[in-house]
């Protein structure tokens, strides 16, 4: 049953040190302001699992807040490099960080096997990869009927998965359109999810009938939090900050600019900013 | 046209290969580019698909990213990422993948890993994203990259997606049945693989390019087609097409919230 929270108290009761959590939204609909929730309240030892980590891993790496990223495409999409999560793997700067690397189609059929309560994801993939012989997680199994060799990896399943959603209806029941992403797969393969929105409805009545991606009942916390994905975007709500993404390569390129930035940005604000960095972009 | 940078040729060259009846998955970067001045100049209906899940998508100007929001409202329909990597890439409805590289071999291996050793890199790029399922579940790959020495290189330092490996049948061996390279874009020539060797080889060089140059910009001995063809120059639409869509582009990227 989702209880509705604020930010604050959302992330406090659900998410610990030394959690597997996921942070879902692909290019669209990224939970930013969980995430800077996260480094506020400077949760420890996390293992991060995200297809393309972004900026909002390169943040929370950056931050030291990860023992542990497990991804698929390590960059700034459109734009170049994550330079905090390269410090981290190139320099254990301002912590070593272990990496478990996948394809996107290996990522999204994990979380999809955790949705679906199975231990692994087989799937025709990873031939001739060199992955095959840096990520140990990536085996093959025998297809019993044809004797096709096909690449098997382990489910996702994360302690916990938060995700940003448009509309959380007043029962908590949760709406996403645009690009939809991996996130539905991502919270069912979750133990816990949370999931920010944009605005509370009094119900879905009268929508599209395929638009609730998620009953109440999946979900533990809801918290409104307008902008919430920003630099991402929400679709119907506002556009991409695509010049953030462009800034961010200069910002994350210096240790001692990134840190400023983070203090003034997140650590000294709350999530209620949010709704001002969108305003121009709605 | 007369006055045309190498770039723009090489994005013209790469749109050319394309046709009305394909279905591409489009990586970002050059090839986005290329298959958008495809569908705005000669091929007006053919399917864009980007791995965002977004299915015939026709952006009015140019995604900085694979899911920005113009590509989902400019599209046929939107799926997720595990149906699009599942039923769309390898159900096999994809007729043509479209992919840049950090580090190309002449196989038509691609490396957007790691340069330097994988556990200890000297860069760690972005790695693969959806690259290595693209490269062997579409029927057919096109590459596209400026050259470079340090780019088209001897021997890529990490094989993040599959090409013809050591050329000839090894795609086969591996049990893959899709084509893999058939034709690679650079901002000097067309290559081709042999059909036999499956190396890549020039079959076109670009208006005003010698053979030298193509070689000081490639790692590799550069082995040449016996008829080498020059690429027909850029013409007043495409090029129009081209610097128009950039222009829109750039202009939609700079803005934003401060």
């Amino acid at each position: 049953m989702a209880d509705f929270l604020s930010l604050h108290d959302a992330v406090q009761r659900n998410l610990h040190d030394g959690d597997i959590v996921a942070f879902e939204g692909f290019t669209h609909l990224i939970p930013h302001a969980a995430a800077h929730e996260a480094i506020r309240q400077g949760i420890k030892d996390l293992t991060l699992l995200r297809m393309t980590p972004d900026i909002i891993y390169d943040q929370m790496i950056g931050m030291g807040l990860a023992k542990k990223v497990i991804f698929s495409y390590a960059g700034n999409p459109g734009v170049g490099l994550l330079r905090r999560m390269r410090d981290a793997i190139e320099n254990s700067y301002p912590r070593g960080i272990e990496t478990v690397e996948h394809s996107h189609s290996a990522m999204a059929q994990a979380y999809e096997a955790g949705a679906s309560g199975l231990p692994c994801a087989v799937f025709r993939g990873y031939k001739g990869a060199g992955l095959k012989e840096v990520n140990p997680d990536i085996k093959s199994v025998i297809c019993p009927f044809t004797g096709e060799e096909l690449a098997a990896i382990p489910s996702h399943r994360p302690d916990i998965t938060f995700i940003h959603a448009q509309k959380a209806s007043e029962k908590g029941d949760v709406l996403i359109e645009g690009i939809i992403g991996v996130q539905k797969e991502a919270a069912l393969a979750a133990k816990r999810v949370v999931v920010t929105v944009e605005e509370v409805v009094p119900s879905f009545k009268g929508l599209h009938p395929n638009l609730t991606i998620l009953p109440h009942w999946t979900i533990d916390a809801v918290a409104v939090v307008p902008g919430g994905a920003h630099p991402s975007y929400t679709h119907g709500y506002y556009a991409r900050d695509n010049a953030a993404y462009l800034e961010w390569d200069k910002i994350s390129a210096d240790r001692q600019a990134f840190g400023d930035w983070m203090e003034v940005n997140v650590l000294r604000v709350g999530p209620e900013i949010f709704a001002q960095r969108v305003e121009a972009l709605r | 046209m007369s006055d045309f940078t190498p770039t723009e040729m090489m994005t013209i060259a790469a749109s050319r290969a394309l046709s009305n009846d394909d279905v591409c998955f489009v990586g970002i970067g050059a090839p986005s580019a290329a298959c958008n001045v495809a569908r705005l100049t000669h091929a007006p209906d053919i399917t864009l698909i980007y791995e965002s899940g977004t299915i015939g998508t026709a952006p009015h100007v140019l995604p900085l990213s694979i899911g920005d929001g113009e590509l989902c409202e400019t599209a046929l329909c939107t799926v997720s990422v595990p149906e699009m990597f599942r039923y769309w890439l390898m159900g096999g409805r994809i007729s043509i993948g479209f992919l840049g590289a950090a580090q190309l071999d002449r196989f038509g291996n691609i490396n957007t890993t790691v340069i330097g050793d994988y556990a200890h890199p000297k860069v760690r790029l972005p790695g693969g994203g959806g690259a290595p399922e693209i490269a062997t579940s579409c029927g057919e790959i096109f590459i596209t990259l400026k050259q470079a020495p340090r780019s088209m290189v001897n021997k890529i330092d990490f094989f993040t997606s599959f090409g013809h490996g050591e050329g000839g049948n090894h795609r086969q061996r591996l049990g893959i049945t899709t084509k893999g390279p058939t034709l690679l874009i650079t901002d000097l020539a067309l290559w081709r693989p042999d059909p036999e060797t499956k190396e890549f080889t020039v079959t076109a060089l670009h208006r005003g390019v010698t053979r030298q140059q193509v070689q000081d910009n490639c790692g590799w001995p550069v082995r040449f087609a016996e008829l080498v063809d020059e690429t027909p120059e850029p013409n007043e639409l495409e090029l129009g097409t081209l610097r128009d869509l950039q222009a829109r582009t750039a202009a939609a990227h700079r803005s934003g919230a401060q």
